[in-house]
């Protein structure tokens, strides 16, 4: 470890501080706390919003899997742009905002229980989302904090502590305010780090096209494992039918894309500007900040092949001898002058720092606001914010255990566990809280017993598919072996060797949760709707903003 | 097309710097739109 780093590491930690402590310092209140007084500025909303959303693992995970999969992973940059900024901003964001204002919603959960009625979908999705976001947030900690370790040279468990302790201070004091102005900072970061590797990348292979040409050049490297997959070269896309094109489609592009629009610490962020104008002065901010991450992470991790081709004679998940997490990481100490790996490492530390800051908040207020103050009524005097502040230490304490006892006690299985919590929580979300949350937004006729419907069928349908059908989760979480004696429903064992249950082009072991999840919870949310008692007219008129 | 061997590659190459195109258009055009429904 060089002095420059230790200098600016110690930096950058200095500037978080006070950026904190500015947060604590203005946070009187508990809309202050969780809602940044909702006049929070368009580009810190907007870069905490983008922060939030791309961690350690959306740039170095999804990268090393473009190195796997190939520049068709850049369908999801397109979704993640169109959905997770534009039509997130323009089409949720301002309806949540006002929807938030009339109800004084300081939640998501919040929102959606005042929506309809019911302290039951206030403190349910609050229990979604305290039960199952620690198993993302572990998934982030664990593989910043394995990152930090190698970098800085230092214990794990001590990186662990120290990592998480700075987080905590910001987060129990700030709250909302601090986590926002230290995502703001964190993603400049992370934008100028991404926007230096995409311009050396290209420059080291010669430019745009002739770097996209060497790696079409390479289509007869394939291994031979990806090509039984459906793998056709990595400047196109897999075979339609094969179990790679059902991966990337069903679990990357569709689920992390429309699993985005339900994320409770992304649906808050709408809720903390002053007005519509915030919003539409953030989507710009937003679109391009999307860009910069997963676009480049994808095409990066794509080109990594062309670097590995000539310097190691291997393409890169041969290089990085199976592990796919490894491959970015490689690619950065062989390719990338020594300058880089400073700026690089703070993107990464920026990366995962801004979304667990907001996995711990969110935690916080859906323990101490939504359960405890709101659904079982201890609410206290004051200012409200003791309970999310203890909440918010909770939170952390799980997911800090879960990073270190899952690989310890676990050994592999926990680290697969933990590998899969952010696509878990992706899909959990969406089919728990997608069909309600756009019912809640736009339609009338969706009632109290039809939210609630939705809400259960989503989240138990998406919980079996994700324990004993998708065969990533399912081979993980050792239920389905347990209960069933194979690693998956959707798969068989003849003569000793697995077979995929198919129908048509459909591999369904490899389906994501979202694609059978969503559709269920959206039929059960119309259909129970239909069927029972509406809600008042004075209701919707004060939701709606028609009164 | 750039060097992309599968055009719907290349159409998602694309696509990327279209959209966050469209993001800035809509910004620089509605930096000082609000919504259109009434407001507090």
């Amino acid at each position: 470890m060089s002095i420059w780093m230790i200098i600016i590491v110690v930096a950058y930690l200095c500037v978080i501080a006070y950026l904190g402590f500015r947060g604590f310092k203005s946070t009187k209140s508990a809309t202050d706390y969780m809602l940044g007084g909702r006049s929070v500025h368009p580009y810190v909303m907007a870069m905490s919003y983008g922060a939030t959303f791309i961690s350690t693992s959306a740039i170095v995970g999804f990268g090393g899997a473009a190195g796997v999969f190939g520049m068709g992973l850049l369908w999801l940059t397109v979704m993640n742009i169109l959905i997770g900024i534009f039509i997130a901003f323009w089409i949720f964001g301002g309806r949540t905002r006002r929807m938030g204002l009339r109800l004084d919603a300081h939640t998501f959960p919040e929102l959606l229980g005042r929506r309809f009625q019911s302290k039951f979908i206030q403190g349910a999705s609050a229990v979604i989302i305290f039960m199952f976001i620690p198993l993302y947030a572990s998934a982030v900690l664990t593989g910043a904090v394995k990152y930090i370790s190698s970098q800085l040279g230092i214990d794990y468990n001590a990186a662990l502590l120290m990592f998480s302790v700075i987080i905590a201070i910001y987060v129990i004091a700030g709250g909302i305010k601090g986590v926002m102005y230290t995502d703001a900072l964190q993603g400049t970061i992370m934008l100028f780090g991404m926007l230096a590797l995409l311009i050396l990348t290209y420059t080291k292979m010669g430019g745009v096209s002739a770097a996209h040409q060497s790696l079409t050049d390479m289509t007869a490297l394939v291994p031979e494992k990806l090509l039984a997959g459906g793998h056709q070269g990595w400047t196109s896309m897999p075979k339609f039918g094969s179990p790679l094109s059902w991966t990337l489609v069903s679990t990357i592009i569709m689920g992390v894309g429309i699993g985005v629009l339900a994320q409770p610490q992304l649906a808050v962020r709408y809720m903390t500007v002053k007005s519509g104008k915030e919003l539409n002065r953030a989507i710009p901010i937003g679109g391009v900040f999307i860009m910069m991450m997963t676009g480049v992470a994808f095409i990066v991790g794509a080109l990594s092949n062309v670097h590995f081709q000539e310097t190691l004679g291997k393409v890169s998940i041969v290089a990085a001898k199976g592990d796919v997490e490894a491959i970015i990481p490689m690619y950065l100490q062989s390719a990338m002058p020594e300058w880089f790996s400073i700026l690089f490492m703070l993107t990464l530390i920026s990366a995962a720092m801004s979304t667990l800051s907001s996995q711990f908040h969110v935690m916080g207020t859906s323990l101490g606001r939504d359960l405890v103050e709101e659904s079982m009524g201890k609410k206290k005097g004051g200012s409200g914010i003791l309970a999310t502040r203890i909440g918010v230490l909770g939170g952390i304490l799980i997911s800090v255990y879960l990073s270190y006892i899952m690989e310890l006690k676990f050994g592999k299985t926990g680290t697969a566990i933990v590998a899969r919590g952010t696509a878990i929580f992706f899909g959990l979300c969406a089919c728990a809280f997608l069909p309600m949350y756009v019912g809640a937004l736009w339609s009338r006729g969706i009632t109290k017993v039809g939210a609630i419907a939705g809400l259960l069928s989503g989240s138990l349908s998406s919980m079996f598919w994700i324990c004993f059908v998708e065969q990533k989760a399912a081979t993980a979480l050792l239920l389905c072996n347990k209960f069933f004696g194979t690693r998956s429903l959707a798969i068989s064992l003849v003569d000793g060797k697995e077979v995929f249950a198919k129908t048509g082009p459909i591999v369904w072991a490899f389906v994501d949760p979202l694609i059978i999840g969503l559709p269920i919870a959206i039929i059960v949310t119309i259909v129970v709707s239909l069927f029972t008692k509406k809600m008042t007219s004075d209701h919707l008129d004060k939701c709606m903003g028609t009164k | 097309m750039l060097g992309i061997e599968d055009p719907w590659v290349g159409l998602a190459y694309l696509l990327c710097i279209i959209s966050a195109l469209l993001c800035l258009v809509w910004g620089v055009f509605k930096w000082n739109t609000d919504d259109p429904q009434q407001e507090e």
